[in-house]
């Protein structure tokens, strides 16, 4: 590919959105009720964030690992790479995320659900946001409820709840956030190309995730003794 | 490399196959229905192929969706039913092999298909395992033709068709580009190997091969193939807000599809443009511009200054 600047982001969109839409209704008939069973999931991820405390935070990191082990494999390699062949690879990077949720935020070093207030506000509202308000925003882009993008089942609420999840946490590891970030990136390059009217919402959750992030390490107990 | 009685039997070969359309007299009340589709000679067998082939990019990429893949079936049905033949597509397609695949046995292995596809890997090495797969998903005996994709790894690509032409087990080898890239490389392959097809970006609007790689193709007996006609569904929508020109019936193109299919394929160095489409509905409309009068230069012209002018 010695010319890649002439090619645009529509030229490595190998489908049509009505396809891509579709794809998700076809996968959200053949889970259902696991829909159900992944919003019981993040129920219990945003009480155990009010709870808080380092056990909190162990399951959490246990649960999430369960989600995006889940959507990388159910929605990832089994559906979305019958139409797109790089798919292959984001399910392998969301394995990937599955297993350093699993090693650093449940053996190593477990979340502790004790950031600073702001950050902890934010990602309480981006974890209510991923299970309740995402799903439906579908919706207002016209498209119908059974190709709704839920917590758990569907990429990107369940980067919107990880990286929520994250944010209520105290000092979690860089590295945990770093394929989620990535994923609002090319989320939002692909729904651009299909000009989806919800496409910039992935990369203004990554920017508020990265921004708030920020902002907690900068003004994080650790950093004022220092 | 060819000899040169060979490029001058193959322009000749180009010439003869361009001639029935241009012969053609642009009378508004021609018959269309009653004549045979316009075919188009490849220039280094001779063989006769339908002007108009159906392309697989995105339209036919619709994973295990039966409902769709039914479709896709329906869309193939329509153009084998117009007499059509040539049929495109590439590794790089997702599921469009699969699906051509799947439709090809609904309709029971239509025997008139002319199977174009693609090689699309690097490094080269893995070009035979790659086209293997593909005429499995096809579930063809062979491909009518194999091309390189894009030019990606080609120095490694071509030998492996050759060899594969020379033990009969494909029958024509090609390149391909698309939107105007690589066409110095586009060239110079063309001049230094005995390809059979070129494929290439040519529309009303898009005309860069006219001035090297088209008469190129003419002076070297090779076959041209125009993807993105409708550059993939862009042009369409911008020229149907307008109504279609009165001349359009000159030339019996009842829609736009038509009219800017029948510009391409009225070029003497085309033989054959793949629009893909999810309709069969536009299949029979893009079939139709096979039919009756192709514009005379004159006409041609008329057509690139009022599209550009809309």
């Amino acid at each position: 590919m010695s010319e890649w600047w002439t090619y645009r982001l529509s030229s490595f969109l190998l489908f049509s959105p009505r396809t891509y839409f579709h794809l998700h209704e076809l996968y959200n008939a053949e889970i259902w009720p696991a829909q159900l069973v992944a919003l019981a999931f993040g129920i219990v991820l945003a009480t155990l964030a009010f709870r808080g405390g380092r056990r909190s935070g162990r399951t959490i990191a246990f649960i999430l690992a369960g989600c995006w082990a889940f959507v990388g494999w159910a929605y990832h390699v089994q559906r979305y790479a019958t139409i797109n062949w790089a798919a292959v690879y984001f399910g392998g990077a969301f394995l990937a995320e599955a297993l350093l949720l699993a090693a650093l935020g449940v053996v190593r070093e477990p979340l502790t659900v004790e950031s600073t207030p702001p950050a902890r506000r934010i990602g309480a509202w981006m974890m209510l946001f991923a299970l309740i308000v995402q799903p439906a925003i579908g919706l207002l882009a016209g498209r119908p409820l059974t190709q709704a993008a839920c917590f758990g089942i569907a990429p990107d609420p369940t980067v919107t709840g990880t990286l929520g999840m994250l944010l209520v946490a105290r000092r979690p590891p860089w590295v945990l956030m770093i394929i989620p970030l990535l994923w609002c990136v090319i989320s939002g390059a692909f729904e651009w190309a299909m000009r989806a009217p919800d496409a910039l919402l992935m990369p203004l959750v990554g920017a508020i995730a990265a921004g708030a992030v920020a902002m907690s390490r900068a003004t994080s107990p650790a950093r004022q003794r220092r | 490399m060819t000899d040169k009685p060979t490029h001058r039997r193959r322009f000749l070969n180009t010439l003869a196959g361009a001639a029935l359309g241009a012969a053609l007299p642009p009378s508004p009340g021609r018959a269309a229905a009653a004549e045979p589709p316009l075919a188009r000679a490849i220039p280094s067998s001779g063989e006769r192929i339908p002007v108009v082939g159906l392309g697989s990019w995105i339209t036919f990429n619709v994973g295990n969706d039966r409902l769709a893949r039914d479709a896709c079936a329906a869309v193939m049905q329509a153009f084998f039913d117009a007499g059509g033949r040539v049929v495109d597509s590439s590794p790089m397609y997702g599921s469009s092999q699969a699906v051509i695949g799947y439709g090809l046995a609904k309709l029971g292995n239509p025997p008139a298909l002319f199977a174009a596809d693609k090689v699309w890997i690097a490094p080269g090495s893995r070009g035979p395992a790659q086209a293997e797969e593909s005429r499995r998903l096809w579930n063809v005996e062979r491909f009518d033709l194999l091309q390189v994709h894009n030019l990606l790894a080609w120095e490694e690509h071509l030998p492996m068709l050759f060899a594969m032409k020379s033990a009969g087990k494909l029958r024509y080898v090609g390149i391909t580009t698309s939107e105007g890239r690589r066409h110095r490389d586009v060239e110079a392959i063309m001049r230094s190997h005995p390809i059979d097809f070129v494929q290439v970006t040519y529309n009303v609007v898009d005309r860069d091969v006219e001035a090297r790689i088209l008469p190129l193709a003419r002076e070297r007996g090779i076959a041209v193939i125009v993807n993105r006609p409708f550059r993939q569904g862009a042009l369409i929508d911008d020229v149907r807000r307008h109504p279609l020109p009165a001349w359009a019936a000159e030339i019996g193109a009842a829609n736009w599809a038509q009219l800017l299919l029948k510009f391409i394929v009225s070029h003497p160095a085309v033989t054959c443009v793949i629009p893909a489409t999810t309709q069969a509905s536009h299949v029979r409309e893009n079939m139709g511009a096979m039919l009756g009068p192709m514009p005379d230069d004159a006409l041609r012209r008329r057509i690139v200054s009022d599209v550009e002018r809309l």
